[in-house]
């Protein structure tokens, strides 16, 4: 039982710790994601979610503990890095799509270069993904030329072009206007109703109790509470949680 | 205006011109692959090296190129080192240019921010390819502009190399004076000359400044 369970999880951090100088961002977390697992990490800023985030990819040098995707190791710096890393999609909150490339460009250009697919296999199946977005008709478009919303559904798609084990989202939408915040969380439900495995890092709310299996509540760089969206965001058992979803409520 | 001298020593400033565009692009194309190497140490961060580029952009940016030629024309013989004319043109116009195109290099490679960076690398694109699907295009717009200012510039101090005997344009129109005096025709074909050469790069340049910006958006 123990062995199926453990070839299940796709990431797996074991006792993790990030620092920064003196500064403890991450402090011994051990946290498991099990395939077509949505997890979503929420606590107060500085509380280390994206850090976290970061350090899956190995855009971070970890100073204890370790993380490995599928057994093997995430390292910042190792060769092994460049093959993990093409599992793993990730999505920043500023889209960050290549501004000298067309949209189509920008999308296949990681299948082509990194994983040597063919150019017609890859162009059908970057319009095929665009369309599921609702942006094929941007297809030869600049980045400039696009709203946010639409790049940040265009990065999105570069991600999953490379069909990753895992998807990670940090903050995807805290530099969107209300009504496009919308439209991106869409398409990351569909990617939940597809059984794409994420782990998102989230200021919406109510984005966060639609689309997760599990809630993580990190505070301090410790795992505060985890649970179920719905006995997390209404029956919080720990009193830090409490007065981090207080401050999402207004009464006078 | 005497129009005898000028169609008799035409060919004699044709010829000075050649040699100076010549050495010119010869010196700039040094400086332009000299420049890269620096720009990319410096990129990098590579250890060693750094410093020593770091002490070569100082001494090339706060010598005189005259007092550059002079060293390697004068100074180097005494320790047994043989230059022509020629060569000492070369070297010292890739020594000075060298620092010069190195920081336009820079400013265009630290023009592509980290996180454009970070997401290139997340697709899993290896460290030469960011390089040149990511950050070389994105560089180009902004090092062009300063590239082909110093193309300029390095053309235009090519004017000392006749203080280490090189017969260019400056050295043709100074001897003339010397054995005719006729300072005005001279300097009117000297200033010429220099127009003939330098006016269309620059005009070159700044088209191929335009289309870049059109297409860096």
């Amino acid at each position: 039982m123990t062995m199926t369970e453990q070839t299940e999880h796709i990431i797996e951090i074991n006792h993790l710790v990030k620092r920064f100088g003196d500064n403890v961002i991450l402090n011994d977390l051990t946290l498991n994601v099990s395939k077509g697992e949505v997890v979503v990490l929420i606590g107060p800023s500085g509380c280390g979610k994206s850090t976290l985030l970061r350090c899956l990819n190995g855009l971070e040098p970890i100073q204890g503990g370790s993380v490995t995707l599928h057994g093997e190791p995430v390292e910042h710096g190792k060769p092994s890095l460049y093959n993990v890393r093409q599992k793993i999609g990730m999505v920043f909150q500023s889209y960050d799509l290549f501004p000298h490339m067309t949209v189509l460009k920008n999308i296949t250009l990681s299948p082509l270069k990194v994983q040597n697919r063919s150019k017609e296999e890859v162009t059908e199946k970057a319009m095929e993904l665009l369309k599921r977005v609702g942006l094929e008709d941007k297809a030869n478009s600049y980045p400039s030329e696009l709203s946010g919303g639409q790049k940040q559904r265009v990065a999105i798609v570069r991600s999953l072009i490379m069909n990753p084990d895992i998807m990670l989202l940090d903050e995807i939408t805290a530099a969107l206007d209300p009504e496009m915040v919308h439209e991106v969380l869409n398409v990351v439900l569909g990617l939940a109703d597809s059984g794409t495995t994420m782990m998102i890092v989230t200021h919406e709310m109510a984005f966060a109790e639609a689309v997760a299996d599990r809630i993580i509540f990190l505070d301090g760089g410790v795992i505060v509470e985890e649970g179920a969206p719905a006995e997390f965001f209404h029956h919080p058992k720990t009193e830090r949680a409490q007065r981090f979803l207080k401050t999402f409520t207004y009464s006078r | 205006m005497d129009w005898s001298f000028i169609q008799k020593f035409t060919p004699m400033y044709v010829e000075a011109a050649v040699l100076t565009v010549t050495i010119g692009v010869i010196g700039i194309l040094l400086a332009i692959a000299l420049g890269l190497l620096c720009a990319l140490v410096k990129y990098y961060k590579i250890p060693v090296a750094r410093q020593i580029v770091a002490v070569y952009i100082e001494l090339s940016r706060n010598t005189p190129l005259i007092v550059q030629l002079f060293f390697l024309y004068f100074g180097l013989p005494k320790a047994g080192i043989l230059l022509s004319s020629e060569a000492c043109g070369v070297i010292g116009l890739a020594f000075l240019g060298g620092s010069y195109m190195a920081e336009s290099f820079l400013s265009g490679l630290k023009s592509v921010g980290k996180i454009q960076l970070e997401s290139a690398e997340s697709l899993g694109l290896r460290r030469g390819q960011v390089m040149r699907y990511i950050v070389i295009p994105q560089a180009a717009s902004v090092s062009v502009p300063a590239l082909a200012a110093n193309v300029i510039f390095l053309l235009k101090e090519t004017s000392v190399f006749s203080a280490v005997s090189l017969a260019d344009l400056m050295y043709v129109a100074k001897d003339l004076i010397g054995m005719y005096y006729n300072t005005g025709e001279a300097l009117t074909m000297l200033v010429a000359a220099y127009l003939v050469i330098i006016l269309p790069i620059s005009i070159v340049f700044s088209l191929l400044e335009r289309r870049m910006r059109r297409a860096g958006n």
